[in-house]
């Protein structure tokens, strides 16, 4: 165990340093002179020669990159050069409304995509394994996109069912927050389930057919036991690491979805600062995504090493 | 002897992609307290589906005919939550592969435990001591300790002692044991055998023992019935059966088979020629007719039916008689 | 041959496959078929429902037609799909087949896996949007980069099976060079799987570039996207609902039928896999 939980450590911490050195020759790659980009509309010599001094443009490429990590490792993101806030600030204040959609939308994910990956299994060649099929196969191929704008379109606007925008904090208001992220998160849940569905109805086929699934039923054990333990719980151990491999896509989905909804979360950040050309934020909003990827799974892979008793435990026989 | 389990016109068949092919035709067995019956045959020839008929584990593209009591009471047909409520209590399985049999992600403790909770309602605690009480039955040493172990953390054979600790949790009035030693290593078997019989004679458990090891039948089995296309050819006493086989097929596995007190590598395996053949497409004639040396124009004309008695046969043309 | 027969014996995969074909023919031909020209506006026709005569699926706030504007959506999104597919595989297979196949580089490749995966499509496309500028090309190239991990892992399990078999260990003891070895017994070999790949990643980087034309990042306007037209259509929902519908349904439409066709290329190819 500790040893396979070192060497997850150490791969990580390899992959996090290739991420920040790609991030850090992003911004060298801007076409032009990066103190023209980080500077914005404001081009006095003044303020670029700040801007050198502040990013070390005029240090050879080591020694910026030193600076870089040092800065990142302590918070400092630097500032916005649209309003000059602090980045760090910036993000804090958007990743809260981020991290609550994604976690709805996971657990919406979660127990759709379970309960109907189970259900197709179970009900193997019957109506509702054709229906749930069809139902994963409709996910995966609707852009969730568009499911929002139909969802704002036909059930805030026409039927008035749920804000078509904005977000309240939660410890402002819980029960208006859970009402505006009702919708986003089912819409951002939508295609995960489907992914979790078929994840879920493959394995559980494969669990079903195992032996110890014969041993279970020869023990005379009831349905929910052989399906809900037994099975089940083999499965799950599959499922866990699609959703490690999906957080890609969540992250990517969480963005669009926040567009759509008006969520002043981490999307509308990143966007906004594509197209106002605010290089700091972008900087940042990369860097951060990049970590948060490699951090949440790395959590997963231990988060299966103790669901799965095989890795937790070495065999002694 | 009263029979605890009586097999009666067990015919099994499935549904395919090609129609309906049928595995076992019209099996009649009997096993009686602390009995060892051996069912002995090919791979293929309907012995393990016939085990698994008995307590309806067959998948719903099968369909079951025939009577299966147990101590009087008929199985075929009953309910779910019936069949249920004796598997595991009164009629217990253990399988062939103890790699894959147990489920990876519990502790032994807790899956043998499951079944003293299912049956008997015993506690968490209870269970759990129990559970230990049974490892030590089966000779699994240190038991306190292997009860929190994981079956990955075992070795084949512990894991098969840890099969059979669940299998007579309840004290099951019949096991029925799917090759019980096929996967293990021949010195490993022995042990395997030697706890079999312990349960019967301690417990008293009736044993169904499905095997196509002759070596093991002549160790345990008090009786064998011999099976070929999903058809009983010949049942004796097992010794009987040893030493006077009637059915040219019986003689042919006996052939096949190394003698007893054998070396498997010094004796070369007098094969049968030829492969066991599908039951749908000869129903009205021996099924061992292609197959057999002795085979006579009635043989595949029409089908023998089992004699009854001790030394049961279906046969037109007996090995040993002229 | 088998594989054609399994797959015309269902007929959703032929109802895929038709649909498939009919979105190739609109995209292909949409110079010749598209009854308007698609950047065409005309403000006096603006907002026209679906029925008008001469368009169809009705115009939009500029009174652009939504039939045209469709097909030459339809040849952007399929652009898009195999130029970002094309991508992937010319990178992701030569990286698969060696880490497969050289143990010895076969770290240092999962090690570039990681990395590209700590990318999300949509950062990676906000980074090469600032870096590049948003673009159909740039659309592609992030999409293709984000597959890339994808056809590794695939390709590097199938080399390692396949290079576990006796024909591939023979042509090793004959001496054949690894190049010889990985390009003609691995690769043929590992084609199936790769084609099952790629044939469910086109709808997946169709579905990308939506998303990226949507928010931007794609596609520039005028030029016609799905993804730019539901967005400008986000403005004018509520007063032409067809111009937000339609698009979507013509994406949904197109990966639909990519995914049944992948599907059951997939399950024609291992028929064991499809009857689980």
């Amino acid at each position: 165990m500790s040893r396979y939980l070192f060497h997850r450590l150490w791969q990580s911490a390899v992959t996090l340093i290739l991420a920040t050195i790609v991030v850090f020759a992003g911004v060298r790659a801007l076409p032009g002179d990066p103190a023209l980009a980080l500077a914005g509309e404001d081009r006095d010599p003044e303020s670029l020669r700040a801007i050198r001094e502040q990013y070390g443009l005029d240090d050879s490429w080591p020694v910026q990159f030193w600076q870089f990590v040092s800065h990142a490792a302590r918070g400092d993101l630097g500032q916005s050069i649209r309003t000059g806030e602090p980045v760090n600030g910036m993000i804090a204040g958007a990743l809260p409304v981020t991290i609550e959609l994604s976690v709805l939308a996971l657990l919406v994910a979660g127990v759709i995509g379970i309960g109907a990956g189970v259900l197709a299994a179970v009900q193997r060649g019957r109506p509702a394994e054709w229906a749930a099929n069809a139902l994963a196969l409709l996910g995966l191929s609707v852009p969730n996109f568009w499911l929002g704008l139909m969802a704002i379109l036909y059930l805030s606007v026409a039927l008035g069912l749920f804000p078509a925008s904005g977000f309240v904090p939660f410890f402002t208001n819980p029960v208006a927050n859970l009402h505006h992220l009702v919708l986003p998160a089912l819409i951002l849940g939508t295609g995960l389930a489907a992914v979790i569905m078929r994840q879920t109805r493959s394995s559980m086929l494969d669990a079903l057919s195992a032996d110890y699934i014969r041993t279970a039923e020869a023990k005379g054990l009831p349905p929910r036991a052989v399906i809900g333990r037994h099975a089940l719980r083999n499965s799950l151990i599959v499922v866990v690491t699609i959703v490690g491999l999906q957080l890609g896509a969540l992250i990517s989905g969480a963005v669009v979805t926040e567009r759509i909804f008006a969520l002043p979360g981490f999307g509308k950040l990143t966007v906004d600062a594509v197209f106002q050309r605010d290089y700091p934020v972008i900087q940042a909003v990369v860097l951060v995504t990049a970590t948060a990827y490699i951090v949440i799974n790395l959590l997963v892979d231990l988060l299966y090493s103790v669901i799965d008793p095989r890795i937790r435990v070495r065999g002694d026989a | 002897m009263s029979a605890v389990l009586e097999v009666q016109d067990l015919s099994v068949s499935f549904r395919t992609e090609d129609g309906r092919i049928s595995a076992v035709d019209s099996v009649s067995l009997e096993v009686g307290a602390s009995e060892v019956l051996a069912i002995v045959g090919e791979s293929g020839c309907g012995k393990s589906v016939t085990a698994m008929s008995l307590a309806g584990l067959l998948p719903r593209s099968a369909r079951v005919d025939g009577s299966v009591r147990l101590d009087g009471v008929e199985l075929i047909g009953a309910g779910k939550r019936t069949l249920r409520s004796i598997r595991g209590r009164e009629i217990a399985y253990i399988f062939q592969e103890p790699m894959t049999s147990l489920n990876p992600v519990f502790t032994v403790g807790s899956q043998i435990g499951e079944v003293l909770r299912t049956h008997l309602g015993a506690s968490r605690r209870t269970a759990r001591a129990r559970s230990v009480e049974l490892l030590k039955l089966v000779g699994i040493p240190s038991a306190e300790r292997r009860v929190d172990d994981y079956p990955h953390q075992l070795s084949g054979g512990m894991r098969q002692r840890v099969m059979i600790a669940m299998a007579v949790a309840c004290d099951p009035k019949v096991l029925i044991a799917d090759e019980p030693t096929t996967a293990l290593d021949v010195t490993i078997q022995a042990g395997i055998l030697d706890v079999l019989r312990g349960l019967r004679e301690r417990l008293g458990t009736s044993i169904v023992l499905i095997t196509h090891d002759l070596g093991v039948v002549a160790d345990l089995a008090d009786r064998v019935a011999v099976m070929y296309a999903g058809r009983v050819v010949e049942t004796a006493e097992v010794h009987d059966l040893f030493a006077h086989p009637q059915h040219p097929y019986t003689t042919g596995l006996l052939g096949a088979s190394p003698a007893a007190g054998r070396h498997a590598d010094t004796h070369r395996l007098a094969e049968i020629p030829g492969l066991v053949p599908v039951l749908s497409e000869q129903p009205d004639a021996c099924t061992f007719a292609d197959r057999c040396g002795q085979a006579l124009n009635t043989c595949t004309a029409s089908q023998p039916q089992l004699t009854r008695g001790e030394h049961g046969l279906a046969c037109w043309n007996p090995v040993g008689v002229s | 041959m088998k594989v054609t027969r399994r797959i015309l014996r269902n007929p959703l995969a032929i109802a895929g496959l038709v649909v498939l074909g009919l979105a190739v023919v609109l995209a292909v031909f949409a110079n010749f078929l598209a009854p308007h020209e698609p950047t065409q506006t005309a403000l006096d026709q603006a907002f026209a429902p679906p029925g008008t005569a001469g368009h169809l699926l009705g115009t939009d706030d500029l009174g652009r037609d939504v039939v045209s504007r469709i097909m030459f959506g339809l040849r952007a999104s399929l652009h898009v799909g195999i130029l970002a597919v094309a991508t992937s595989l010319v990178i992701g297979v030569p990286l698969g087949l060696m880490a497969g196949y050289f143990r010895a580089i076969d770290a240092l490749i999962s090690r570039l896996t990681d990395l590209v995966l700590a990318f999300p499509f949509l950062i990676l496309a906000v980074g090469l949007a600032a870096i590049r500028g948003a673009s159909l090309g740039n659309a592609a190239i992030a999409i293709g980069i984000a597959q890339i991990p994808g056809v590794i892992r695939i390709v590097r399990s199938e080399t390692l099976r396949l290079k576990s078999l006796d024909f591939v260990a023979a042509a090793v003891v004959e001496g054949a060079s690894d190049a010889w070895v990985l390009g003609r017994h691995i690769l043929p070999n590992a084609a199936s799987v790769i084609i099952v790949q790629a044939t469910v990643a086109i709808p997946a980087a169709i579905l990308g570039e939506a998303v990226l034309s949507f928010l931007g990042l794609g596609i520039q306007p005028p030029a016609p996207s799905l993804g730019t037209m539901l967005s400008d259509a986000q403005q004018f929902a509520a007063r032409a609902p067809w111009a937000a519908v339609m698009p979507g349904l013509a994406i949904m439409l197109l990966t639909l039928a990519f995914n049944i066709v992948g599907d059951s290329l997939r399950d024609a190819l291992d028929p064991k896999a499809s009857r689980r």
